[in-house]
Parts: structure tokens; C-alpha cells; sequence
């Protein structure tokens, strides 16, 4: 190896480390601080001395953290759900039927995934106040699911329309209707594009932040964003407390990165590359 | 040909009655709001024309927010840009070990914004921060810099987070982008006497533009919506010097149950962004001619 090559591939090497640091470095200091006694963290130390997990306890006990995240749960599944099952269908009709306004709809849909959500906050409260649902799953979910469908719709439809035409024809010659060649012969072909799609629409509902804080008044009903942002702090803000609780919310999302990654990063480039 | 039609419809049907009346009624609610006088505290709901979008033009907060908008939008966008295609360019050739950097790097893309906001408000922090004490051991600093309370450092703060967030966003897309990169011309340049910047500008940029032309629409229209990120690190503070037009809006509503004149700052918004959305379709339409 020449000294050039040499200093080229130390190079290299460096510059992955400065991005897996500027990237994971955070995170993995979060980590540290909820291990770290209240009493130490007044000197930055690199590794606590005592490590402890009072943090991880004070979260679950006399907190109504664990609801909390309960709440996330139903609402990004029931999202995730809703949105899949509006989302397929609609696509499905896009992608193999005939009739006029499908342009309309992508377009549309597409707009709507545009405009800043604040944009459409007040209406949307004075319904939600009217109807009664301040409080409840389903004013999250609702908007959750409407908010979500355009990234379904838009990369179901990629998807489906990726499954060769000549499958559904031949399911129709033989004797299925287009909704019997559909959930036979489309969607178990389709299922890494629902997966990366269920993916997607579970990490934004998860992460939804403005419409769960509008829509939200006690505390027994938030979602994790919510909880995590208006953390109760008495007299001084419990840091350690914190970081435990953005490790604990973390720990989910490292997972699924984890397992799908490759899911994600192909539902990310269907729905954008279209253009 | 018609029953296929008719299934049509009825398949789309839920969708469109979602995206109808969750996204579009609210925006012609939002509209007419806009020209109400709306305190629901005090029962006052009154028409009053263009009143609210005369006070809109004079009144100097929205139109610092919408300064600080389109600051905080214009450098996050062109930081997640330069800093996405850097690790893109990075994570395109092999080495081992790939896998796990790319999901290094997309994980803080997968993090709540909310959560991301709260771990770097903890590296942020004045006295126990990580940055201060890095800063202070290190003697680059004297004494420790108040990150969140300094206007100049505030804003820059919240911009490093989004960067943090979305370049990832960026790096995704380029990635798959440049793998549709046929090796050959690589070869093919080198072979020609191309070094790499030439590669870089005469090869792989050209191949990326129609990409990065969407990836910039996506990000440039989500920074503009910036929420999440301020109202946990600032609020807008200090002194409104990052109070972003979400913010401010969001202010006017839920703080202040001014719904009329909070409908008005909403429609100004919406009218933004779909000016920004115009002038990228426009870039891309131009794009596809070209090619």
C-alpha cells in the first residue's frame, strides 16, 4: 500500500467516525446522563461512578408514564391500521382501475401531505371541541390516519403498480372479481411494501407532536411527544428523569431501525423519487 | 369498463371523504375564520372583513417571524443538502460495517423530533451541558456560552437539531439516487483523464439534480412548518428571536384564544408554502424538459 492509499483510507476511516459520532453521539450521551446519579451529573464526567437506575424508576413510579406510552401505542397502531386499510384500498384502485380523477386524488393528496398542519389547527380544535373528542384516541387518531394517507396512497401506489399487470389479469380469467385478485394476488406480493409503508406511518404517528398537543388537556391522555415535552418538573428540571424517558421512547425506534432498515429506506425512496 | 369504474370510486371513497373534511374543509374553515373577529372566551364572533389582514401587514412580530422562518428554513435546507450528500458520498462505496452506519445515521430521521429536542437541550445546557464543559476544559471558551438564551446561539441551536434530524432524510434519497449511477461511467471518466472533482461535477451532480430538486422541496417546505424543535428548546424565545411562523401562530391561538386573527397568520402560511411549492414545480417541470 503507498503512503498516499495509506493516508486516504485514515482518512476515510475518520470521517465515518466524526459522522457516527455527530449522529449516534447524542444519543448515547442521553444514555449515559440516565444512568447518572442526580449528584454526579454536576461534573461532566465521561461514565458515571455509581450508575444508577432511580431514573428509569421515578419514570414508572407515581408518574402516569407508563399510560402514556400505552396511549402512544393504540393510537400510532389503530393509525398505522386505518391508514394502511384506506390507503391500500384507494391505491389499489390507482394503480389497476379505470376511471377519471386519479390525478385529481394524487394530487391532492400530495397538497395536503405540503401544508403546514398549524395551518389547519383551529378549525380543526373548534370540531374536535364540538364533537366532544377533546381527549380521546380519536381526534389522534382521525388526524393521525388523514395526515398519514398520503404517504400510503402515494407509495402503495408505486408499489402495486410494480406487481405485474398479467398476475391480475390471470387471477381475473380465473374467475376472481378485482377485489378477490387483490387481496390474493396484489397484496401478499405487496407485503414488503405494507410493511415499509406500516413502518413509516407508525414512526409519524409516534412522533406526532402538534396535533397531540391540541388536542390533549390532562395528563392521563397524552401521547409520548407530549409527555416528553411538558415533562413535569416541581422545583428544578429533572434531567435524569428525562433522559431515562427519551431512552425508554428511544429504545423502540433504535428496534425497529434495527430490524427494517432496509423496509424504511425503500418506502422513503418509492414515496419521494416519483416526484 | 364502467363497473370497474364505479369500484373505483367506492375504493377511494373513504380517502377522499378523510382528506376532505380533515384537511380541506379546515383550510376553507380557516379561511373564512380569517375574516372573523373570534375571542370564544369572551363569546365575540363578529365579521370583519379584511380588518385582520390589514393589522397582518403592519403588525412587526409576524413579520419577524416570518424573517425567522425563512432564515432558520434557508440555512437548515442548505446545511442538510451539503451535509446528506457528504454522507451519501461517503456511504456509497463498500466497506464493512456499512449497515451499521446507515442505521446510525438514520436513526436520529426515526427519532420524535420532540425527544431529539430534549437530548440536545441537555448537551445544550448552560451549566451541566456537554458542549460548556467540552468548551471550557478545553480552553476554547472562557466562560460557558448560554446556548438557548443567547438570541444569535438560539437560533443556530434549533437549526443544528433540524440538521441533525433531516440530513439523514437527505442522505437516504441521494444514496439510492446515486446507486442508479452506472459504474461504467465512472470508469469511463477516469479513463478520460477526469480527477474527482470532475467526476463529482461533470458525472454524479447532473445525475443527482432532478433528486435534490425534490429532496429540497420536501425539506424546504417542512423546515418552513418548524415546530416541534422551538417549542421545546425556546418557545420562541429569547425575546421572540426564534419565534418561527408555527410558533407565533400557535401562539395566537392557544395562548392569547385569538382565533380570527390566528386563522389569518394561518392563511398567510398556507399562501407561503404554496408559493414555495410553485416556484419548485417550476424548477422541475423546467428539469424535465431539459432532459
Amino acid at each position: 500500500m503507498t503512503t498516499g492509499r495509506l493516508l486516504r483510507q485514515i482518512g476515510f476511516s475518520l470521517l465515518l467516525l466524526a459522522t457516527a459520532l455527530f449522529f449516534f453521539g447524542p444519543v448515547l450521551w442521553e444514555g449515559i446522563t440516565s444512568i447518572t446519579p442526580d449528584a454526579e451529573m454536576v461534573a461532566v464526567r465521561l461514565f458515571p461512578r455509581n450508575p444508577t437506575l432511580e431514573h428509569y424508576q421515578s419514570i414508572f413510579v407515581g408518574q402516569p408514564f407508563f399510560r402514556i406510552i400505552l396511549n402512544s401505542l393504540v393510537v400510532a397502531s389503530m393509525t398505522t391500521l386505518f391508514s394502511l386499510a384506506i390507503g391500500g384500498l384507494a391505491a389499489f384502485a390507482l394503480a389497476r382501475l379505470h376511471f377519471k380523477g386519479k390525478r385529481i386524488l394524487l394530487g391532492g393528496a400530495l397538497a395536503v401531505s405540503m401544508f403546514p398542519p398549524v395551518a389547519i389547527i383551529s378549525p380543526l380544535y373548534l370540531i374536535v371541541r364540538a364533537l366532544g373528542l377533546r381527549d380521546t384516541g380519536w381526534a389522534l387518531i382521525v388526524t393521525h390516519t388523514t395526515f398519514s394517507l398520503p404517504l400510503s396512497l402515494w407509495i402503495l401506489t408505486r408499489f402495486f403498480e410494480e406487481i405485474p399487470v398479467e398476475l391480475y389479469w390471470a387471477a381475473q380469467i380465473d374467475g376472481c372479481t378485482p377485489l378477490q385478485a387483490f387481496t390474493r394476488i396484489i397484496l401478499p406480493l405487496a407485503a414488503p411494501g405494507l410493511a415499509a409503508v406500516a413502518i413509516l406511518v407508525f414512526l409519524f404517528s409516534w412522533g406526532e407532536f402538534l396535533f397531540a398537543l391540541t388536542f390533549t388537556t390532562t395528563e392521563a391522555s397524552r401521547t409520548i411527544p407530549v409527555g416528553i415535552a411538558l415533562f413535569p418538573g416541581l422545583h428544578e428540571i429533572p434531567y435524569g428523569d428525562i433522559a431515562a424517558a427519551s431512552i425508554v421512547v428511544t429504545l423502540p425506534v433504535i428496534l425497529l431501525v434495527l430490524l427494517f432498515q432496509r423496509r424504511i429506506i425503500a418506502g422513503l425512496t418509492a414515496g419521494a423519487v416519483k416526484g | 369498463m364502467r363497473s370497474s369504474a364505479r369500484l373505483g370510486y367506492a375504493l377511494i371513497s373513504p380517502a377522499v371523504l378523510l382528506l376532505t373534511a380533515v384537511a380541506l374543509i379546515p383550510i376553507a374553515a380557516a379561511l373564512y375564520l380569517s375574516f372573523q373577529k373570534r375571542l370564544p372566551i369572551f363569546q365575540i364572533v363578529r365579521f370583519v372583513g379584511l380588518e385582520n389582514y390589514r393589522f397582518l401587514a403592519i403588525d412587526p412580530r409576524f413579520w419577524n417571524s416570518l424573517g425567522n422562518t425563512l432564515y432558520f428554513t434557508l440555512l437548515a435546507v442548505t446545511l442538510e443538502l451539503a451535509l446528506g450528500l457528504g454522507v451519501a458520498l461517503l456511504l456509497d462505496r463498500a466497506f464493512p460495517g456499512r449497515g451499521w452506519i446507515r442505521a446510525i445515521v438514520l436513526l436520529p430521521w426515526a427519532i420524535p423530533t420532540v425527544v431529539s429536542s430534549r437530548i440536545w437541550e441537555w448537551l445544550y445546557n448552560v451549566e451541566f451541558g456537554l458542549f460548556n464543559s467540552l468548551l471550557t476544559e478545553g480552553g476554547v471558551t472562557h466562560g460557558p456560552i448560554n446556548w438557548l438564551g443567547d438570541p444569535f446561539w438560539a437560533m443556530h441551536a434549533a437549526i443544528l437539531i433540524d440538521v441533525w434530524k433531516s440530513a439523514p432524510f437527505v442522505t437516504i434519497l441521494l444514496t439510492a439516487a446515486l446507486q442508479t449511477i452506472p459504474r461504467e461511467l465512472y470508469l469511463a471518466a477516469r479513463v478520460d483523464g477526469a480527477g474527482r472533482w470532475g467526476i463529482f461535477y461533470h458525472i454524479v451532480l447532473p445525475a443527482l439534480r432532478p433528486v435534490i430538486l425534490v429532496v429540497l422541496l420536501f425539506r424546504t417546505l417542512d423546515a418552513f412548518r418548524v415546530f416541534d424543535a422551538i417549542y421545546v428548546l425556546t418557545g420562541g424565545g429569547p425575546g421572540n428571536t426564534t419565534e418561527t411562523l408555527s410558533i407565533y401562530t400557535y401562539k395566537v391561538l392557544f395562548q392569547t384564544l385569538q382565533f380570527g386573527y390566528g386563522a389569518t397568520l394561518a392563511v398567510a402560511m398556507f399562501f407561503c408554502v404554496v408559493a414555495i411549492s410553485l416556484i419548485y414545480f417550476g424548477l422541475l417541470g423546467r428539469e424535465r424538459r431539459g432532459a
